[in-house]
């Protein structure tokens, strides 16, 4: 039942803790802006969370080799799988 | 024959475009404007191999051309209109080695535009460094094109680029992606339905939001094709960015390679401290004390010196000129005026010299990443720091600085709280009236002069956070939130890009403040030597006969008729007929003048103080000590005393008396609602305030 329920939460960027890394899964096209999907946002790219700021937001990441930070709002859009 | 080619540069930001821009024309560069809109323009010319010459534009730094800013939506617009005597002939894409991949996304779609690209690996020197080896052959042949690699820092393959920008006709110009395999259904359809144009060209056209292409989207009738949902469009692009770096994937995994046991890397470190919850806002307030130190302790010497000189330079023409209303010009109107714009040099050129220094660093981004939550609460953005912190320098810069913003909202309300923040001009004004309002004494090891200039600033930035607190609740949201900033690499900035900044920004702003100075010094000059009535022209005989003779020493009557006199000079009358509207405010119609004046832009009260207090005046004293005399004729009290002295700092402080910032705004927000809005809503709480400090100071 708990293992159930834990397969079926469905993890996002702001999951992460500093220095995880994740895949991205999956995103609506509609909300990410094309600009972010550009730098390489893109789903089946690893993603790693580098730094978060005070509240955890905006967070700080490198995607398939960018360096760049999102705002927390935009980070619960990307749905990643964990990486150990 | 030699003959010009139109050369474009483009590329991301922080791939050492500009660098490279130097390197080409070097000082032989002006920054204009794009036709139109106020968007910088920078170009040079540059001598080539072959004897031809290149017309070289430096183009704003663009991620792609879908755009989503403004600077990206002129780089679009540029490439899509063959009409422009600017349209490149040569593309050349610049690209840093370190970041291939995503800087290459740009270069196909450059490519694809069918336009001749040279792609330019910048940044050569950090190929050991970063553990890269790279197959430029292999690159050339995948991509089509020619590729020169560049070391900006080292000044290493200029002059081959030189010697393929000379050779552009030879360049393949075959893209790189074909969108029909995207969608073959949807890009057949419409490529048939406007036959004869390029499918590229067109997919930009119909692709891109609804400001955009103007021209071109006219030309296009409008059908299904051209009018998709938003949604399957974006659809579309994102299968087109997924197409575009297939290609570029499948020829970096054969040509580029990262040895990353071999990299020597920083980066991590640096951003381990500066983006640190705690550490990173220490360094951040370290970094900006050491600047508002700079720009006002080191620079007083130059500016004491400069201030010494022009008038010494105003007594010399005074003593050598044959007297007569030239040589009066130019001691009592021009040389002073000119002086009062001169003398903002040393702070405007620390100012540019640390913003420069930020931005090449690299840093600037790690304060947009601290401050982006704490600034959101006032409806800006971290990126709106950028504009507030160069607003200290000057608010026309501070505002095109906005333009990266994203989101419409928090970019509006940027551009209109901007213009709070303390700006260089304001500076000459604050610091006469604190030398003549606030005493020059220590409390608490603190200078009062100096607690009071440090509380304009305070106010200045105070004001503006709450403005756009107040602006977050009233303005609706046109768009939906977003935010994405690059943290590029750090990098020890160079000497030569920082140098170019500094005396570009410094000589433009000397060049156009100087010139309206200079202008209004000159009429106001004319204004308070001339007068239409009886009481103007027979000045010396009223003055004369009022006055008893034997009580006033001759100088004295001297005074008292030049002083007369400028009463009843056109610009006295003027001066007079809106005293009314001023003297709840404190001030009489002297200050009257330097207010109206000073509505085209705020540095102008000192210059045109100055100039009164000239006009006529033959001794050696300072006008600083001639308007610390000057009494107000209706109080009988001295003119420059306290409360007026404070109602004068805080209209200042406010008030919106720049006709460029009021251009630049309503440029930027296209009409003329906001920029109004903004000068109705600044001057008249400015007025207020000033009002009931006065009236309750007095």
């Amino acid at each position: 039942m708990l293992k159930e329920l834990k397969t079926n939460i469905i993890n996002t960027i702001v999951n992460l803790k500093p220095g995880e890394i994740g895949i991205i899964t999956n995103f609506s096209v509609d909300q990410i802006p094309v600009k972010l999907q550009e730098m390489g946002c893109l789903p089946g790219n690893e993603v790693r969370l580098i730094q978060v700021a005070p509240f955890n937001d905006p967070l700080f990441l490198s995607v398939n080799g960018n360096f760049l930070a999102i705002r927390k709002e935009t980070a619960e859009l990307i749905e990643i799988s964990k990486v150990a | 024959m030699s003959k010009t080619i139109n050369v474009a540069l483009i590329g991301n930001p922080n791939t050492g475009k500009t660098s490279i821009f130097n390197l080409l024309t070097g000082l032989k560069q002006k920054v204009g404007n794009y036709p139109g809109i106020t968007v910088e323009k920078k170009e040079g010319f540059c001598k080539l191999p072959n004897g031809d010459k290149a017309h070289v534009i430096d183009l704003p730094g663009t991620y792609s051309l879908n755009a989503s800013s403004a600077d990206e939506q002129l780089v679009v617009e540029l490439l899509l209109n063959p009409q422009s005597q600017d349209y490149p002939e040569l593309a050349v894409v610049v690209t840093d080695v370190e970041n291939l991949k995503r800087n290459l996304l740009l270069f196909t779609q450059i490519k694809d535009l069918n336009v001749p690209t040279v792609l330019v690996i910048n940044m050569a020197d950090q190929i050991e460094r970063r553990g890269i080896s790279l197959d430029i052959d292999l690159l050339e042949k995948n991509l089509n094109t020619k590729v020169v690699l560049v070391s900006s820092r080292k000044n290493v393959g200029i002059e081959q680029l030189k010697e393929t920008v000379a050779n552009y006709k030879q360049l393949n110009t075959t893209g790189c992606v074909d969108l029909r395999k995207i969608d073959p259904g949807y890009f057949a359809k419409l490529e048939d339905a406007y036959r004869g144009e390029d499918l590229y060209q067109l997919w930009l056209v119909v692709s891109q939001g609804e400001p955009l292409l103007k021209i071109n989207k006219n030309l296009l009738p409008v059908n299904e094709y051209s009018e998709r949902n938003t949604s399957e469009i974006k659809r579309l692009q994102q299968k087109e960015t997924i197409e575009r770096y297939l290609f570029i994937n499948k020829i970096l995994k054969k040509a580029y390679n990262v040895d990353i046991t071999k990299a020597k890397d920083w980066r991590g470190v640096l951003d381990r401290i500066l983006t640190h919850k705690f550490w990173g806002y220490i360094v951040f307030f370290m970094i900006m004390l050491l600047m508002f130190q700079a720009i006002y302790n080191w620079s007083s010497i130059p500016m004491d010196f400069i201030d010494q000189s022009f008038s010494r330079f105003s007594e010399w023409t005074k003593n050598t000129l044959p007297a007569g209303a030239l040589t009066d010009l130019l001691s009592e109107g021009v040389i002073p005026g000119v002086g009062g714009i001169v003398i903002f040099v040393p702070q405007i050129a620390f100012l540019f010299l640390f913003i420069s220094i930020l931005e090449e660093s690299g840093y600037m981004s790690r304060i947009v990443f601290l401050m982006d939550r704490v600034m959101r609460r006032f409806g800006l953005s971290g990126k709106s720091v950028v504009p507030l912190i160069s607003g200290t320098a000057c608010a026309i810069p501070a505002v095109m600085a906005s333009r990266n913003i994203e989101n419409w909202k928090e970019r509006l309300i940027t551009i209109l709280v901007t213009p709070f923040t303390t700006c260089s001009a304001r500076l000459p004004v604050y610091l006469i009236i604190i030398a003549l309002v606030i005493p020059d004494q220590t409390v608490l090891g603190f200078n009062v002069q100096g607690l009071t200039l440090m509380g304009l600033y305070v106010l200045g930035f105070g004001m503006a956070v709450f403005a756009a607190f107040i602006l977050n609740k009233v303005i609706k949201n046109r768009s939906r939130t977003f935010f994405v900033v690059e943290m590029p690499g750090y990098k020890l900035p160079l000497l030569k890009n920082v140098l170019y900044t500094v005396i570009e920004k410094t000589k433009s702003f000397v060049l156009v403040a100087g010139k309206i100075i200079l202008a209004i010094s000159i009429v106001l000059w004319f204004l308070a030597s001339n007068g239409y009535s009886d009481e103007f022209h027979h000045a010396e005989e009223i003055v004369r006969s009022q006055s008893q003779s034997g009580q006033l020493s001759e100088s004295d009557i001297e005074t008292a008729i030049a002083s007369y006199q400028l009463r009843h000079s056109y610009i006295g009358t003027v001066g007079r007929a809106i005293e009314p509207a001023i003297r709840p405010l404190g001030y009489d119609w002297k200050i009257g003048i330097a207010l109206i004046s000073s509505f085209a832009a705020r540095e102008v009260f000192v210059g045109t103080l100055a100039t009164i207090y000239s006009v006529g005046n033959d001794e050696e004293a300072t006008i600083k000590q001639r308007m610390s005399e000057d009494v107000n004729q209706r109080t009988g009290r001295k003119l420059f005393n306290f409360p007026t002295g404070i109602s004068l700092l805080l209209f200042y402080a406010f008030a919106l008396q720049c006709m460029s910032t009021i251009a630049i705004v309503k440029k930027e927000t296209n009409g003329w609602k906001w920029p109004l809005i903004q000068l109705g809503f600044m001057s008249g709480f400015a007025y207020i305030v000033a009002m009931l400090a006065y009236q309750l100071l007095a």
